[in-house]
């Protein structure tokens, strides 16, 4: 028996998220699955013409992937609040900020990281380019952390709350939106011809401020939730 | 070690309990009593640092606990209502897991000793839901086990759906960590003796 | 000073001032209103372009300065709260945001009003309008977290907190909206592009948020009453009080 110093401490944090969430896959399916039905229902619902797919092609995947991950944070706290799991973490001896980081990077892996995966062979479907296709993939792959990281606050404000889940789009939602106009506008601006740096440096640069200040808020939200 | 200085609970529009003080030194017992909703459970998780108490402070070893934070959080071992087990890990998992985020790592040896010593040998591997609610309780109670080196025990309602050879355990445990030194504070409605160990009894909801 | 605050921070003593300020407010509110409709409706020149149509500004633009203010406003009595832990602090949020929220309103229907006769459609995704949007959206959030959560203290706290993450926000949102909306349009169709002002008209917008921030106060204050005697139904002093006795 030794006292386990931080790195070994968010480690194991992380395993057991990434632990859980292996032996019950029906949570990460069913987010990958919902945004990819969503993606899809849009040509169903506006047309096949592939001139239309590609303008709307970047605002449907980011929406869904809004949506996807907004499902997502249902499973982040909620579970470990109610069998006990989340006090534990919040009387431990490091930093909750950190330990609530360790859970947010878990989740993501899990319900973030396929979206980023499945994406371009979506935008195929949609008609897109090659190159945007490469920035659709980058800008989600910047933006899903940041999802993670803005919502997992909802998540910890809306514990063991009657209907969480559509609260939670009410509060996150609107706190979203920068994300969105800019991870959406990177792919728009390769389908038009144009150069898409901007917007994904304006991306990564919500990425960190959503790191920076996230997990201080989340962790600051779980405290208020627990007492 | 564990001083209480005017604590105050109001729930909703009632006030549970105020101007509540007590001086626990290390090596006595804490034991809480009182009906249900007498705010046993408030006064265990503001003992915690999980509550904020409307009035009063809680200290360990003389720092307020909702400011020492983490150095506070290195001396507490806590077991809570919910047993703290999750379904989806093994009970050997639970063990380690749940250890690791009170800061100490425990192996897979000392673990299964543990599990083995609450009666719970051959089931290490086993998916906690499939284990009764007296298992699950027993599997977060082994933690009592590796706990040792945390001086401050603060258990709420430890005996629930314990068969008496379980209580028996729990209770040996606990007579042994005061007997080395540390401290406990219990609530529990089962009226366990505490053989030769220093008890203060509480009760809440007069 | 710093003991007559402190002194008014308890809901006991801040209950009878707040009754006996509030009605000065109003009555400010009151003069100020007609003071400013009066140059918005006759006094100002009717406008080379937009006719007489533009005098909607007089509503829409003050209704959305105080708008905005009134969540910075907001966000700061929850800073204060959550700082102080002083009680009185997250009922003076609660009260603020009602009020705030139907300003938003306002400023979006008077806008809407307004891009009717302009532009001939009732709703323009411009800058301005798509953020106040996004501003109800904050308000009704923070009201619909404290409601949904049973226990009032960690309401206040939980709704707080989510307050000063809007208010961070918020200019992060306005500005990328207001990108959002260069990127996809000229600037021609933009409700923010007032006529050029003529000193009457800008006095009379003045006049008329100062109108709507004595009626914020006002109605502030009266909610902070009604919440201050739900959450003290208990207490003596307020058993005692006439009206709990009507």
């Amino acid at each position: 028996m030794k006292p386990l110093a931080l790195a070994p401490m968010l480690a194991s944090v992380v395993r057991r998220d990434l632990t859980l969430a292996l032996r019950r896959r029906s949570d990460a399916l069913t987010t990958f699955f919902f945004f990819v039905i969503v993606v899809s229902l849009f040509p169903l619902g506006i047309s096949p013409e592939p001139s239309i797919l590609r303008v709307i092609a970047p605002g449907v995947v980011w929406v869904a992937a809004l949506l996807a991950s907004m499902l997502a944070l249902l499973r982040l706290f909620a579970p470990d609040f109610d069998d006990g799991t989340l006090e534990q973490l919040a009387l431990s001896p490091q930093p909750l900020v950190l330990l609530v980081s360790a859970k947010v990077l878990a989740h993501w892996l899990v319900t973030g990281l396929p979206l980023v995966l499945i994406a371009p062979l979506l935008g195929l479907q949609f008609q897109l380019p090659a190159s945007a296709l490469g920035n659709m993939t980058l800008s989600l792959l910047l933006g899903t952390p940041c999802l993670s990281l803005i919502g997992a606050i909802g998540a910890a404000l809306t514990l063991g709350v009657r209907g969480a889940g559509a609260l939670l789009a009410l509060l996150v939602l609107p706190l979203y939106i920068p994300v969105l106009i800019f991870g959406a506008a990177a792919v728009s601006a390769s389908t038009e011809g144009m150069p898409a740096g901007g917007h994904l440096s304006v991306l990564g640069a919500l990425l960190l401020l959503a790191i920076v200040f996230g997990p201080v808020a989340s962790a600051a939200a779980v405290r208020i939730a627990l007492g | 070690m564990l001083d209480a200085a005017s604590l105050e609970c109001v729930r909703g529009q009632r006030r549970l309990f105020h101007r509540l003080s007590f001086n626990l030194p290390s090596g006595h017992v804490l034991w809480v009593l009182g009906p249900n909703g007498s705010g046993k459970t408030s006064l265990i998780r503001m003992l915690c640092g999980l509550l904020r108490p409307d009035a009063g402070e809680v200290r360990w070893r003389g720092e307020e606990v909702r400011a020492s934070g983490d150095s506070f959080h290195a001396d507490l071992l806590y077991l809570g209502h919910a047993p703290a087990v999750k379904g989806d890990l093994t009970s050997l998992e639970n063990v380690r897991f749940g250890l690791a985020q009170t800061g100490l790592g425990a192996d897979a040896h000392e673990a299964e000793a543990a599990l083995n010593e609450f009666g719970l040998a051959g089931r290490e591997r086993l998916l906690a839901r499939f284990l009764s609610a007296g298992q699950q309780r027993r599997v977060g109670l082994s933690r009592l086990a590796l706990g040792r080196s945390k001086p401050l025990w603060i258990l709420d309602e430890p005996f629930t759906a314990l068969d008496s050879q379980a209580v028996e355990l729990v209770q040996s445990h606990l007579t042994r960590h005061v007997m080395g030194g540390g401290t406990v504070v219990l609530a529990s409605h089962h009226d366990i003796g505490f053989a030769g160990t220093p008890v203060q009894r509480l009760q809440l909801g007069a | 000073m710093a003991l007559n605050w402190w002194k008014y921070a308890a809901p006991q003593t801040f209950y009878p001032l707040a009754g006996r300020l509030a009605p000065w407010f109003l009555a400010l509110a009151a003069a100020l209103a007609a003071a400013g409709l009066y140059i918005g409706l006759f006094a100002a020149p009717t406008d080379f372009q937009q006719g007489e149509s533009y005098r909607i500004i007089f509503v829409h633009v003050p209704a959305a300065w105080m708008s905005m203010f009134m969540y910075v406003v907001m966000a700061s009595w929850c800073a204060v709260g959550l700082a102080l832990g002083t009680r009185l602090s997250f009922i003076m949020a609660l009260a603020i945001a009602p009020t705030g929220a139907m300003f938003t309103f306002i400023a979006l229907w008077s806008g809407s009003l307004w891009g009717k006769p302009t532009w001939g459609t009732w709703w323009v995704w411009d800058a301005r309008l798509t953020s106040e949007l996004i501003l109800l959206f904050l308000y009704i959030g923070f009201m619909a977290l404290h409601a949904a959560i049973d226990d009032v203290r960690r309401a206040d706290r939980a709704a707080a907190l989510l307050a000063l993450v809007g208010v961070v926000n918020v200019p992060i949102i306005y500005f990328s909206v207001k990108w959002w909306n260069t990127l996809h349009q000229g600037a021609s169709v933009s409700l923010t592009r007032a006529p050029s002002m003529a000193a009457t008209m800008l006095v009379g917008m003045l006049i008329m948020a100062l109108a709507a921030w004595m009626y914020a106060i006002a109605a502030s204050l009266y909610r902070v009453r009604s919440i201050i005697l739900e959450r003290e139904a208990h207490a003596d002093w307020v058993r005692q009080l006439p009206e709990a006795n009507a």
